[in-house]
């Protein structure tokens, strides 16, 4: 049973809040904490300390060095529309604009997917491929940045102490001649969780023929969503073509140790992840070569080329 | 704990007494707001019926907490119809060419649809499928909703076109 309320509209009373009361949980715009609770599947906590009128964590912006900077409060839909996240960050736009359904996007955010800590969030295979950064805020002003690599810890647990909310994510500007994106297996193309997904950025040599650098993350295959370094391995040092992008789903396949559940069993997830990843880097290799290829990848991207 | 809760539903100001700040807004509206446009189909927030505009964003109104309302602009389906009564283009769309059915859904499908508009006044059919994504319907098969949202969209086209 909820006992207590509390809404406030500075950062500072937020925190106030959380430290006072260890049982606080906060809420946003509550597509994960109340739709848990509708669904039986866990109780609200006894006292909710709602985020949603604080300025200081609703902002966003491109700072002098380039780099995109997201307030917790940013929603999918604000993400999936925006013009710079299109073009320099496509892999996160990717993957806020197939998140629920056009509601669930208009209320869910940013800081809520990270913070929930699903292996199957969306958001988080982009931020980590992306080199993305969150700040920590806490009481007494404290303040610390961890990697989003390393922010959940397992299932629904983060490395947020107690007390601790995130306050905005930072993402680097990507190097010239890079391009990224995000594809999930999904069963239908609305209120849908990924049966795995794969998030992948590259960049090219100056030629444009080779891959200079990539990185790869799973989502879905794991507690938590992970890199995959054999998959990266396979791409990096290739020539640009279908024969790279199947060994990295290969490679994908075989470091990845899905669960059987409701949704999908082990072995089809194995061998989906391999799917998600070709088609992946495929579609990241296109933007980075200046070829459109429209948000969202799921639904655009080419099928594999076998 | 007891809370005041004051809103602006249909462009009226309402207040009501919250007891238990887990109470959804859907709760509200319906039982201590009488206002009975949005329904409660799934309550986990699945099926659509229960959608309501908050500051003109399409909100599942089942599983969003009635505080977290406070002093926002609440649209149902009954802030729709004009001031005497008279209905949208859309809402004349869905009733003229079968949009509806059974009718649970239609309160849903009407505020999503309407939230298309506002920000699309001209939507394919694509982005007009992607719009109703969040609403389920089990008896239309969805093909005359779909044609009822490009209608309305024509005609209000059609509307501004002559103004021009």
């Amino acid at each position: 049973m909820t006992e207590h309320f509390a809404a406030p509209t500075t950062l500072d009373a937020a925190l106030a809040l959380l430290a006072a009361d260890p049982a606080a949980r906060a809420v946003a715009g509550g597509t994960d904490l109340v739709v848990a609770a509708r669904q039986g599947r866990r109780p609200l906590p006894p006292s909710i300390v709602a985020i949603d009128r604080i300025p200081e964590l609703a902002g966003a912006g491109i700072d002098a060095d380039g780099s995109l900077v997201l307030g917790a409060l940013v929603s999918h839909a604000w993400i999936a529309s925006d013009a710079a996240i299109a073009r320099s960050w496509t892999a996160l736009a990717d993957a806020s604009a197939i998140v629920g359904s056009p509601a669930t996007r208009a209320t869910g955010t940013l800081g809520g997917n990270l913070m929930n800590a699903s292996p199957a969030a969306e958001t988080t295979a982009p931020l980590v491929v992306l080199d993305g950064t969150v700040s920590l805020r806490g009481p007494a002003g404290s303040e610390r940045a961890i990697a989003v690599a390393d922010l959940a810890t397992g299932p629904g647990r983060t490395a947020a102490r107690a007390g601790e909310l995130l306050g905005s994510v930072r993402i680097p500007a990507p190097a010239s001649r890079s391009g990224s994106a995000y594809i999930r297996l999904e069963y239908r193309r609305a209120m849908e969780i990924a049966v795995v997904g794969a998030a992948v950025a590259v960049t090219l040599t100056s030629d444009g023929a080779g891959i200079a650098a990539a990185r790869v993350a799973l989502t879905a295959v794991a507690p938590t969503v992970v890199r995959a370094p054999a998959a990266e391995a396979e791409l990096t040092g290739t020539v640009v073509g279908w024969a790279a992008f199947h060994a990295a789903g290969g490679a994908a396949a075989a470091s990845a140790q899905p669960i059987d559940d409701v949704r999908a069993s082990a072995d089809y997830r194995r061998a989906m992840i391999a799917v998600v990843v070709a088609r992946a880097a495929a579609a990241a290799i296109e933007r980075a070569a200046g070829r459109p290829l429209a948000v969202p990848a799921s639904r655009w991207a080419p099928a594999v080329d076998h | 704990m007891s809370a005041e809760l004051e809103l602006t539903v249909d462009g009226i100001r309402l207040r009501a007494l919250v007891t238990d700040p887990s109470r959804s807004l859907l709760r509200v509206l319906r039982d201590d707001l009488g206002r009975t446009g949005p329904k409660e189909g799934c309550d986990d927030s699945e099926c659509g019926a229960c959608m309501v505009l908050v500051d003109g964003r399409p909100v599942n109104a089942c599983s969003f907490l009635a505080l977290q309302a406070a002093g926002r602009a609440i649209t149902t389906v009954e802030g729709l119809a004009g001031p005497d009564g008279e209905l949208s283009p859309l809402q004349r769309a869905f009733v003229e060419g079968g949009g509806i059915q059974c009718g649970f859904c239609t309160p849903g499908m009407l505020i999503s649809a309407t939230a298309l508009l506002a920000a699309d006044p001209d939507p394919g059919d694509d982005a007009i499928r992607d719009a109703l994504a969040g609403n389920l319907c089990r008896c239309t098969g969805y093909q005359p909703i779909i044609a009822a949202v490009r209608r309305a969209a024509a005609e209000t086209a059609g509307l501004t076109a002559r103004r021009d």
